[in-house]
């Protein structure tokens, strides 16, 4: 076994585990560790929206104790984990980044947190997200952003920037994420961290408070393909309370990610994706990992996507809708935030609504409610929503052709490295951009993945390459991710997290 | 009570000489599915105000639905049983609006894609004429929650100074029933709108899937209704060809009566208007059943936005053919068919017959006389005491009968002690108030009450000579010949015995001995 790091907080979920099975270390270790670099360090990075030290102690400890009882536990049982803020917990709040559930205590646990505690791992806390999963940077989060470990006046992407920015800065060893157009891809390229988007249906969506239905989709994050596959075997599998779930097993992504080979796999570098707006250190990166994918024995070629063109398009059309119509509960009924409007005397459940609504919902939110409420009126339902669909469907020809040809597709996971807080918060258009490579899996249901690819030599700053699979396909995302991975750390002669800078009481030391 | 403006009618007649009616009713029925429509939660009527609740059917964030596989076939057999198309494959949609009472501010329902489609169901009327009515569409949704409007006058939300809301009732399994509209019933389209309710709700009942209780909700019809000039007769194809007027939707007429009676108000509400050159706003109505009158509700046009799409969280339902094939044999017979095939096996007369149906006891008979008793002895029973005393009650005769343990088997077993000489009439009606009062089977009753005629023919015979020597006037008339007399001897022979003798065979006596 290899030997753990001094520093807890420094160990793969994978070697965690193995240290907790073989008892030579408890869970109640590992999560207090974990606690005291939150303490140490999430006032720079602010990764946080809530940290649940005492019931991740006692998870930790009852952990620990079915162990000394001789239980047979779960491969990860122990590892504890982070959880990002749009997954409703039981008894803990849960915001999804926005002021409108502020004080909302769920009374159920999603899917995926039911399963993370049945497989023991305790919960250290809820991390920040861009409000309702709405943005590539955590600006828009009602509770301020996040900050990228490796520049902390740098976005961590988003909206899953609270958990990219947890695995950079070790506050945890192991986070869950959603993606609806690349909220856990690209957080995890501009980080220096591995996430996984799962096929539309492989993660139960129960509980996950819904962005846009069609395109949402739970997946894990760490630090290692292997640490990312462990969490993918705990969080999928089929759900009756989620009638897109898949009924199948979860494919087998942890075999995949050990056997880490591409021998023999014909890999697509997608043609549309990584031309122009691309920085130039993201595409250098982006073809020496090709060439390094060639040289570990896979067959490379280029396959073209014509309608990814319009994938952003449609894209920005389906979400709107789809998020209108769903974050229409938010109403100040019953639970959440309630405004009264002002100047009215004995206000109607209607002006209580708009008073609420007006209040809760921060400007990037209503901007997609507006534009959904808008797609979807009768009499611009064709010309929006419908042609959306048609061009969705496209896409998914795009992808189905190009899995006639090819086992993988790969891309650069998104255009840029991380960019400056504030850089493109008055620009939609732009922020939007950061997702073009993205989205297209999203449309189509497909799988995808992004790892490190190494750091762009204009700004030092990590850049990710993004696999993609056909769908219930998401194994293969593992064996290339992982060959790719292991090929990489062994040219940086060591994983690339270990370059980040240095944060914390040390940080504040050294300066 | 507020006072409402009240419209100008025009007299039903004369509105009839001028105008053509044109209607279109929308039924809402509840099914009674064990749970509901998307969740696990229990759908039962008049639980504690939000009891029967979960993160779905409150539409908590996250909060995801999964079909009710049992309302869909519920859904299918009621399309099937309207000799509609079933759908090969259809999905949800989002029907979007605000309301208070609505979880998730938008309800989970079917748009251009309805389960069932393009079916008619023929109606009869108190003439035994048939109407056929054209049905439109048949699709699913989930019930909303209720509202409670508290400190106002009416109950409306308008004057109220706070509303509660139960969400027990949202999510329970909707069937929308939607009619073509009904055209070339002319005068008698009140009648036809009652009818067609009716009938609607026998083959609910029937295809028991669903309470049907108009007084409880679980049963709700809207009906619109329009005016056209009046060219011809109904059924003329000049008539035929006239555009639709524009129409109003009266919404919650909950009884038959009021279905007739709202149709009946809006025509001559309507004809008061178009006779005066006005023009009708398209509008819902709300329906007083105390006053008898409609009250303006909100606008509706036709731009009212729902902004419908599909629902992303529900996959497509796809019925298979051998699923509905195999539903379709589960159907009952239609209750018409079922109704005439009853009769003539029972031997009722029209008349009888409507006076059963109308006491709801047409399966309470069929079950009395499938336990053994005769088809006349059975009707005589259930129509007597029983529903007198059920419609004293308010009650239907079949959950008045459940209150009090009365079976058919009771009513089987009181005709068998009758036939078999043990009981007379009125002795049977002591023992049937004995079992209504709870004192157990009708056997037990007599038994206990010490009721039972009198077998010994020589008590008898002797009670027959000592009321002939005290009656020989009457006497004499017997042997006359006159017959009828005997009537008189024999209640007296009745008195004689306490009651306990069987009137026949002291009417037999007295003939033989005097003939």
């Amino acid at each position: 076994m290899t030997d753990l790091p001094t520093d807890l907080t420094r160990a793969t979920a994978a070697d965690l585990a193995g240290a907790l099975a073989s008892g030579a270390i408890s869970s109640v270790e590992v999560t207090q560790a974990h606690l005291d670099r939150i303490a140490a360090v999430d006032g720079q990075v602010h990764s946080y929206l809530h940290v649940d030290e005492a019931g991740a102690l006692a998870q930790a400890r009852a952990i620990d104790d079915r162990r000394q009882a001789g239980e047979t536990l779960g491969a990860l049982a122990g590892v504890p984990i982070a959880v990002k803020d749009v997954m409703t917990t039981k008894g803990l709040p849960t915001t999804c980044g926005s002021r409108i559930l502020e004080g909302w205590i769920p009374p159920y646990d999603a899917t995926v947190v039911s399963k993370l505690r049945e497989a023991g791992l305790p919960i250290l806390g809820k991390t920040n997200m861009d409000e309702f999963a709405m943005g590539s940077s955590t600006e828009h989060s009602a509770y301020g952003p996040s900050h990228n470990p490796w520049d902390l006046a740098r976005i961590p992407g988003g909206s899953g920037g609270g958990s990219s920015s947890v695995l950079a800065s070790f506050q945890a060893p192991l986070a869950t994420g959603t993606d609806t157009g690349g909220s856990i891809r690209q957080p995890a390229a501009v980080t220096a961290t591995v996430g996984t988007k799962p096929t539309y249906g492989g993660v139960s969506r129960y509980g996950l408070v819904a962005l846009a239905s069609s395109l949402d989709q739970a997946g894990p994050c760490g630090r290692t393909v292997l640490d990312t596959a462990l969490l993918h075997a705990v969080m999928g599998g089929h759900d009756p309370m989620d009638s897109t779930s898949i009924d199948a097993p979860v494919p087998p992504v942890v075999e995949a990610a050990r056997a880490a080979s591409v021998k023999g796999m014909r890999i697509g570098v997608v043609k549309e994706l990584g031309g122009e707006g691309y920085q130039p250190g993201v595409r250098a990166r982006f073809d020496e990992s090709v060439a390094l994918l060639e040289e570990l024995g896979a067959e490379v070629v280029e396959v073209s996507c014509p309608n990814f063109e319009y994938a952003l398009a449609a894209y920005y059309l389906i979400l709107p809708s789809e998020a209108s119509s769903n974050l229409a509960k938010f109403d100040a009924m019953r639970y959440g935030m309630r405004v009264l409007p002002e100047g009215v005397d004995a206000p109607s459940a209607e002006q209580v609504m708009a008073a609420t609504r007006d209040a809760g919902f921060g400007p990037e939110v209503k901007r997609r409610i507006i534009l959904g409420t808008y797609a979807l009126s009768s009499g611009y339902y064709d010309a929006y929503y419908g042609s959306a669909q048609k061009v969705r469907a496209l896409i998914a020809q795009d992808f189905d052709n190009a899995y006639a040809q090819v086992d993988v597709l790969v891309s650069p996971t998104a255009p840029t490295t991380a960019f400056k807080l504030g850089d493109k918060l008055e620009d939609p258009m732009a922020m939007y951009l950061n997702d073009i490579a993205t989205i297209p899996a999203n449309l189509a249901g497909v799988p995808g993945m992004s790892i490190p690819s190494g750091l762009a030599d204009e700004d030092g700053l990590p850049a990710g390459i993004q696999m993609l699979a056909p769908a219930t396909k998401d194994d293969r995302l593992y064996s290339v991710g992982a060959a790719l991975e292991a090929a990489l750390v062994d040219r940086w002669g060591g994983p690339i997290l270990d370059r980040a800078p240095v944060l914390g009481a040390a940080a504040a030391k050294g300066a | 009570m507020t006072t409402v403006a009240t419209d100008a009618v025009m007299d039903y007649d004369e509105a009839m000489t001028k105008f053509d009616p044109v209607m279109g009713l929308e039924v809402h029925v509840e099914l009674h599915t064990a749970t509901k429509m998307f969740c696990g939660c229990p759908t039962e009527f008049g639980a504690e105000p939000n009891s029967q609740v979960c993160p779905v059917c409150l539409g908590l964030p996250g909060a995801l639905p999964v079909v009710n596989e049992k309302a869909v076939e519920s859904a299918i057999r009621i399309g099937l049983a309207l000799n509609c198309e079933i759908a090969e494959w259809c999905r949800f949609a989002r029907k979007n609006y605000f309301y208070p009472d609505m979880p998730k501010n938008f309800q989970t329902s079917q748009y251009d894609e309805p389960i069932a489609f393009e079916g008619h169901l023929d109606v009869e009327l108190e003439d035994g004429s048939v109407y056929r009515v054209e049905i439109e569409r048949a699709h699913m949704e989930e019930d909303t929650g209720k509202s409670l409007h508290i400190g106002g006058a009416t109950g409306r939300i308008h004057g109220a100074d706070h509303s509660l809301v139960d969400y027990n009732r949202a999510g329970i399994p909707l069937i929308e029933i939607v009619t073509k509209p009904m055209v070339g019933a002319g005068e008698r389209a009140p009648e036809v709108a009652k009818a067609y309710v009716s009938a609607l709700r026998e083959l609910l009942r029937a295809l028991d899937v669903s309470d049907v209780k108009m007084e409880q909700g679980s049963m709700r019809c809207d009906a619109n209704v329009s005016l056209r000039p009046r060219v011809g007769d109904p059924l003329d194809q000049a008539q035929l060809a006239v555009p639709l007027g524009t129409r109003t939707e009266t919404k919650n007429v909950n009884s038959l009566r009021s279905v007739e009676r709202a149709v009946r108000y809006e025509i001559s509400r309507h004809a008061a208007i178009l006779d005066g050159g006005g023009s009708i706003l398209q509008e819902t109505r709300h329906w007083h059943e105390d006053t008898g009158i409609t009250t303006s509700g909100r606008v509706k046009s036709d731009a009212e936005d729902y902004r419908y799409f599909p629902e992303p969280d529900l996959v497509p339902v796809a019925p298979t053919r051998e699923t509905v094939e195999t539903l379709r044999g589960t159907l009952p017979e239609p209750p018409g068919l079922r109704r005439k095939r009853l009769q003539s096996d029972w031997g009722y007369s029209d008349l009888e017959m409507r006076d059963v149906v109308n006491a709801g006891a047409v399966e309470l008979i069929e079950e009395t006389v499938a336990a053994g008793a005769s088809a006349g002895a059975a009707k005589k029973w259930w129509l007597g005491e029983p529903s007198r005393r059920a419609n004293a009650e308010g009650q239907d005769i079949v959950t008045y009968a459940a209150g009090l343990g009365l079976t058919p088997a009771h009513i089987a077993e009181l005709d068998g002690l009758v036939a078999a000489g043990r009981l007379n009439d009125s002795m049977a009606r002591q023992v049937l108030d004995g079992v209504l009062a709870g004192e157990g089977t009708p056997t037990a009753v007599a038994d206990a009450r010490g009721l039972e005629l009198v077998q010994d023919d020589g008590a008898l015979e002797a009670a027959v000579d000592k009321v002939i020597e005290a009656n020989p006037d009457l006497a004499a008339k017997i042997r006359d010949g006159k017959v009828a007399a005997a009537g008189a001897l024999i209640g007296q022979v009745m008195k004689e015995m306490k009651g306990q003798a069987d009137a026949g065979k002291a009417r037999e006596l007295i003939l033989a001995k005097l003939q």
